[in-house]
């Protein structure tokens, strides 16, 4: 009798599991906590502060989404993962949202079945090298050792860039970014490629930072952002609104600091009003998310300005091709109506 | 019915096959569920057993080629190159090793304190580090003490040493060196014969010659002359210092050097307790008896002791030699491009196929460990005691 009993549990149990997956708000609601995978150390992305509290713009993300469904952006519990093993673990179900400099590409989408969201950086792949080698640009680098952080697209990318410049070089292919770092601070190699975000925070990481430089060229597109698993339309909805309720509260100058005054007054922008809750939203409650979401994710967490600034400005990084549309970048949000 | 049953199973002899069919139905049973578990995943993820894959340009480059190669050859070739990589070192590994644990081993023996104890303190020393720290040690020891190529250590011009890695020349045939080539064929079955004939000769009339300085002096002696008869068709390739790096020359890069002599120096250490092991095994009559008709030392450890500490020391001198060449995958810690950096590293993340690249990583190894094991067992065979 109880044996039957047991049986009955698991294959309810299994057919649950379904159903389950395709309920990603609810799970992290009666959690309580949501979970996020991010880089195992990346300054300026998600690095530890000296308290141990996990700080960066990848970090920022996961609190942004966790305040909008949960409504404290504390309530984060962080899975860290290498490049070799992340997507192994978000299909595994170890998080919710993968937020760790992952490049948007045909097959990991396609073929691993993930959904990109969004871009909330847009990078490409560049060199560093020392300052004393009196090197201006990357088409001077016939002859030059590289280090390479394998495991990524970035050999194929080097390779492509030298054939195609006709310039030989010497690959030095190395499985850590740590190690990597030692042999080219050891003068292994003339020169360090990884994406040029990496880069930078590779040099700040540096005794002396100012003796390297990062050349101009950029050899690739590597449009970062974070990935949900497939299957779950309402998640990957709010994830993605809520990396596009950043951007808009930069464009329309919400920040931090002015959110609350903003939210508890009639603005002559419509789109302010819809974005805080003044005025409705249509759809709004097929994501789950109440009224103040936004002003949640703005609160405590800022717009997308100032998590750049936050955690980005201190590598020396500028906005570039991450400004909004408006100032010149790439990022044009689509309209909160 | 069931006292048959009861019969056999009562049976000493039945009950042992009856045993050993359940045992065997069980383990065929295991398997079959693992590789069904295997395949069951692959189709639940869609994904396919491919070797297409192979076929398609790698894609990325790779420092150091026996063959030709370049980035839009095929994966297949990219792992052939790691492989030849893989055995590139394994070949010069085991050479190394057994030269200087032989040369360890004996000194291991000496009567010499001095001696003794610098072998008795290298091998504790060498044997209980793991692998990984000694490549890592020689590896950093080059590329942190050595200069950069703008400060090379200079080598009579023509060889530099560098933290990039040891820069010689490069022999280069020109026309008329098939002769060189000829000659050589020649002398060495010279030697051969020669060898033969002064053992038959020694057999009949008790007289030596001294077979190895002929030898030596035919082998270096033809091929000189030759060259000479050709007006030496053979140029030097010089390494020079162009923009970054050397160019020319023979590149001997320090990740190649860093993990041949330390997998050569740790096993060494083992071979060295191999053959002192060997040795001892020998019972000291054997000495005795060498000694009392005046045989001198020499003679006595090269015709007596070591002929017969041969039979002891092959069999685990082999495992030593799988050894080298499965530890020689711990290449990846230091950035070499042998069969697991190429197949199962880069083709490996370039393409996704994990399984595939891995169980075609596993056969490789498996090939080689199974020549190895049987071109020593085959050697094995010859010097082994043959019973009259």
């Amino acid at each position: 009798m109880k044996i039957k009993a047991l049986l009955a549990a698991s294959v309810a149990g299994v057919m649950f599991a379904g159903s389950v997956l395709a309920g990603t708000l609810d799970d992290v609601r009666a959690r309580g906590k949501l979970n996020c995978i991010i880089n195992t150390g990346l300054a300026g992305f998600a690095a530890p502060d000296d308290k141990g509290n996990w700080q960066g713009f990848d970090v920022d993300f996961c609190k942004a989404v966790a305040a909008a469904v949960l409504g404290d952006a504390n309530k984060v519990s962080y899975t860290t993962a290498t490049g070799k093993t992340r997507f192994t673990k978000l299909a595994a179900g170890e998080g919710e949202i993968l937020s760790r400099n992952t490049t948007w590409t045909f097959s990991r989408d396609v073929d691993l079945a993930q959904t990109f969201i969004g871009v909330n950086y847009y990078d490409g792949q560049g060199f560093m090298v020392p300052k004393k080698l009196g090197v201006k640009s990357a088409k001077e680098l016939d002859g030059a050792s590289v280090c390479i952080q394998t495991g990524t697209t970035t050999e194929l990318n080097l390779a492509e860039f030298f054939a195609g410049n006709k310039m030989k070089y010497n690959p030095v292919p190395i499985e850590t970014n740590a190690e990597a770092q030692e042999l080219y601070k050891a003068g292994r190699c003339d020169v360090y490629t990884t994406d040029a975000s990496g880069l930078y925070a590779t040099k700040m990481s540096f005794d002396n930072p100012d003796a390297h430089i990062v050349l101009p060229e950029i050899v690739s597109k590597e449009p970062l952002g974070p990935v949900v698993r497939h299957g779950d339309d309402q998640w990957a909805d709010i994830v993605s609104w809520v990396l596009r309720a950043m951007m808009s509260a930069e464009e329309k100058g919400i920040t931090s600091k002015n959110v609350k005054k903003l939210a508890a007054q009639d603005n002559k922008d419509k789109e302010i009003n819809r974005l805080l809750g003044k005025d409705p939203l249509q759809g709004l409650s097929k994501l789950g998310l109440s009224a103040d979401w936004a002003v949640n994710v703005i609160s405590q967490v800022g717009n997308y300005a100032e998590s750049f600034e936050r955690n980005l400005y201190p590598l020396t990084i500028v906005r570039g091709m991450n400004a909004l549309y408006r100032d010149g970048g790439l990022h044009y949000i689509p309209p909160i109506k | 019915m069931s006292f048959n049953l009861l019969k056999i199973w009562r049976n000493e002899k039945s009950r042992e096959i009856i045993v050993q069919i359940i045992v065997l139905i069980i383990f065929g049973w295991f398997i079959s569920w693992l590789v069904g578990n295997v395949s069951g995943n692959f189709e639940k993820l869609g994904k396919d057993l491919s070797f297409e894959f192979l076929f398609i340009p790698a894609g990325y480059d790779i420092n150091q080629y026996l063959i030709s190669y370049n980035n839009r050859d095929s994966h297949l070739r990219a792992a052939v190159v790691g492989l030849l990589n893989t055995g590139l070192v394994a070949f010069f590994g085991i050479i190394i090793a057994t030269i200087f644990g032989l040369f360890l081993g004996v000194l291991r023996l000496s009567k010499n304190w001095l001696a003794n104890r610098i072998a008795y303190w290298y091998v504790e020393f060498t044997r209980n580090v793991p692998i990984l720290l000694h490549i890592l040690l020689w590896h950093g020891i080059i590329i942190n003490t050595l200069p950069h190529p703008k400060q090379a250590i200079d080598i009579l011009d023509v060889s530099y040493l560098t933290n990039r890695g040891f820069y010689i020349p490069k022999p280069i045939a020109e026309a008329g060196i098939e002769l060189f080539y000829l000659f050589t064929i020649i002398a060495i079955i010279f030697a051969i014969l020669f060898n033969k004939f002064s053992k038959k000769r020694q057999e009949n009339t008790g007289k030596q010659l001294p077979v190895f300085w002929i030898n030596l002096m035919v082998i270096i002696l033809f091929p000189f002359i030759a060259l000479l008869l050709n007006n030496f068709p053979i140029s030097f390739s010089i390494p020079e210092l162009k923009g970054f790096n050397f160019r020319g020359g023979l590149h001997l890069s320090p990740e190649l050097i860093a993990l041949t002599f330390a997998l050569a120096i740790y096993t060494a250490a083992f071979i060295a307790e191999i053959v002192r092991a060997g040795i001892l095994a020998i019972h000291k009559g054997q000495r005795e008896a060498a000694e009392s008709i005046g045989l001198k030392p020499d003679k006595v450890m090269n015709l007596v002791i070591l002929p017969q500490a041969r039979r002891v020391i092959i069999p685990p001198l082999t495992s030593q030699y799988l050894n080298l060449t499965k530890n020689s995958s711990l290449a990846i810690a230091i950035g070499y491009m042998d069969l697991v950096a190429t197949l199962g590293g880069i083709s490996l993340n370039q393409t996704g196929r994990e399984m595939e690249t891995m169980v075609l990583v596993l056969l490789i190894y498996l090939c080689i460990s199974l020549s190895i094991s049987s071109l020593m067992n085959w050697y094995n065979y010859r010097v082994k005691l043959v019973d009259r």
